[in-house]
């Protein structure tokens, strides 16, 4: 049994249902990046998993807990950092990771050592004693996410966690989901990044219209949409005239050209094949190549396809 | 599963709600000027005997004290999103409500306590029966804390739509509990209502406290029972209403 499964998930909200029969499993270690459009139905798929919402049917299991028969037993083995709430600006960072510490019923001791360690690790140690209201976002995100892990849960559910964030506390949170799954925790990980999720994931789910598209590894699902695979390419000079374009066109491998600020992508089913040829072309008119490389299909256009259309 | 609630959990929301939610300015005025603006608009002057007076006050105190920042919490948390913190962390709805009502016995009954021993002192009276008066202090707290909860089950984040609801509940009832008007001199359905106000209990205890006469065990039961019927009406109603919350 996997650390999170997920069983024909559905809960309707008024006339719209907002999760229609989701299910899948999440093996204890793994990176699940859980992706879809607005509105595809992540959250209210996270807050079911957590215990926050009650599924209208089909059941959900934490370490083999039913949800729904034993909500406190299950929230007991994970940590959230859920989408929407926040922390009480009224009350000390150390305050805050006090109250989910005692919440979690974490010993006194341990919580005030696991507190600094974390206030540490997430950069907030020297802001300790300060009520968030004075925080930024990034740093409340970021004591957000200590909180979650102060009862050193085996199982994480990370709701869009670098949101709105700088590059820096972008990074920080990366290195530190990194991190954690290093050590072995499971999670759960919402988001909009689709580069973050093709770094980090183990697997990739992919919600939309409240149905789980594809559930598969990143290369895997990459590997199922052929077509877009294309040469990049960029000449000296001031482009390419028409009748020299029109050659590239004609060739036998390439399928389309697109133009893309100085540059030229040449699509097509094999893409080294199609530099052999620009390079051929590139030597008999007498043009000089500044760049050119190759790429397969990207996630996001797994992404795309999967979701619109 | 069945989970027996944990006090440590409570207590840990009671402390949270104290850190927070204590400071703020309704409680310095609907906690502690209003009875004292009461007490002196309606009760001071009046020629009502000393027992009379300390009853009134006591029994607004309590009631001011105990409904000033115990509906507004679970509002307050929705409007902040901490709501969803506790919802999913591993306390039960019952643990969250129960250390809801421990913060404000808390409060109500020190500031209470205070009050009326020092009014007391003042108006030159000394409790016959000391103990009967702090459980009464402490039960009729519970009783009014678990009042103010059961009004914030309304499903708004609107603080102020709350202290209207409340206002409306709070006023009126003071004037069928024995505070102004003794019960006995109301007409016949005042006297109705008046059995069905927690308020009437209390105020009827703390003359037994002071004056010995008459038997104090009516009120300790109504009062007692009260409390545990808004305890498990609050839990009920705000397990219907929470979700809509979130
Ligand atoms: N409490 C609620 N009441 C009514 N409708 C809701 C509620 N929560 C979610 N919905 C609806 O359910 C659908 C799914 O919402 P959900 O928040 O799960 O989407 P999401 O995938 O997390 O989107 P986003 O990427 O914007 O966070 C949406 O159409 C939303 O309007
Ligand atoms: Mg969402």
């Amino acid at each position: 049994m996997g650390a999170i499964e997920a069983n024909s998930l559905v809960k309707d909200f008024d006339n719209l249902r907002a999760v229609d029969g989701v299910t899948f499993e999440v093996k204890e270690g793994e990176v699940l990046g859980f992706l879809g459009p607005n509105g595809a139905g992540k959250t209210t798929t996270v807050r079911m998993i957590t215990g926050v919402l009650k599924p209208d049917s089909g059941r959900a299991y934490i370490d083999g807990i039913d949800v729904t028969r034993d909500p406190i037993g299950a929230k007991e083995q994970i940590g959230i950092a859920p989408e929407e709430a926040n922390c009480y600006i009224d009350l000390t960072a150390r305050g805050n990771m006090q109250l989910a510490g005692e919440l979690y019923g974490v010993p006194k001791k341990k919580i005030k050592e696991k507190s600094i360690k974390l206030l540490d690790e997430f950069g907030l140690l020297d802001r300790a004693d300060s009520k968030v209201k004075g925080f930024s976002k990034g740093m409340r995100q970021r004591l957000i996410l200590a909180m979650a892990l102060v009862n050193d849960p085996p199982i994480l559910f990370l709701d869009e966690p670098t949101a709105g964030l700088d590059v820096a506390s972008q990074r920080l949170i990366k290195e530190r989901i990194k991190d954690l799954n290093d050590q072995g925790k499971t999670i759960f990980l919402t988001t909009h990044n689709i580069s973050e999720a093709d770094k980090l994931c183990d697997r990739v789910a992919i919600i939309n219209n409240g149905q789980i598209a594809t559930i598969d590894s990143p290369e895997k699902l990459k590997s199922t949409i052929q077509s877009t695979q294309s040469a990049l390419v960029s000449f000296s000079g001031n482009g390419l005239s028409q009748d020299k374009l029109k050659y590239l066109k004609d060739l036998e491998t390439v399928e389309e050209i697109e133009k893309e600020g100085d540059k030229y992508r040449l699509y097509g089913l094999d893409p080294g094949e199609i530099v052999e040829e620009v390079v051929d072309f590139a030597r008999s008119e007498n043009l000089k190549i500044i760049s050119l490389n190759t790429s397969g299909p990207s996630l996001e256009e797994v992404f795309t396809h999967l979701t619109t259309g | 599963m069945y989970r027996l609630p944990r006090l440590g959990k409570s207590l840990s929301i009671a402390k949270k709600d104290l850190k927070i939610y204590y400071g703020k300015g309704p409680v310095v005025i609907f906690g502690i000027l209003l009875p004292f603006f009461f007490f002196f608009a309606f009760l001071v002057g009046r020629k009502m005997p000393p027992l009379s007076l300390i009853a009134g006050l006591s029994g607004m105190a309590i009631w001011f004290t105990s409904t000033s920042i115990s509906p507004v919490v679970v509002p307050w948390e929705t409007r902040t999103k901490t709501l969803e913190r506790l919802v999913a962390s591993p306390i039960s709805v019952t643990e969250m409500l129960l250390g809801d009502i421990i913060g404000s016995i808390t409060l109500a009954t020190s500031i209470s306590a205070v009050t009326i021993f020092a009014v007391a002192a003042i108006l030159g009276l000394m409790p016959v029966n000391f103990l009967t008066l702090l459980l009464g202090i402490v039960l009729a707290s519970f009783c009014f804390s678990a009042i103010g909860v059961l009004i914030s089950a309304l499903p708004t984040d609107t603080t102020s739509d709350i202290m209207m609801l409340s206002t409306l509940i709070k006023f009126p009832l003071i004037f069928v509990s024995g505070i102004f008007i003794p019960t006995s001199n109301l007409p016949g359905w005042g006297t109705m209502i008046s059995r069905f106000s927690p308020l009437t209990y209390f105020v009827d205890l703390v003359r037994f406290s002071f004056s010995g006469s008459g038997s104090p065990w009516m009120d300790i039961g109504a009062l007692f029972g009260f409390s545990l019927l808004f305890l498990f009406a609050s839990d009920f109603f705000h397990r219907r209403t929470l979700l809509k919350r979130l």
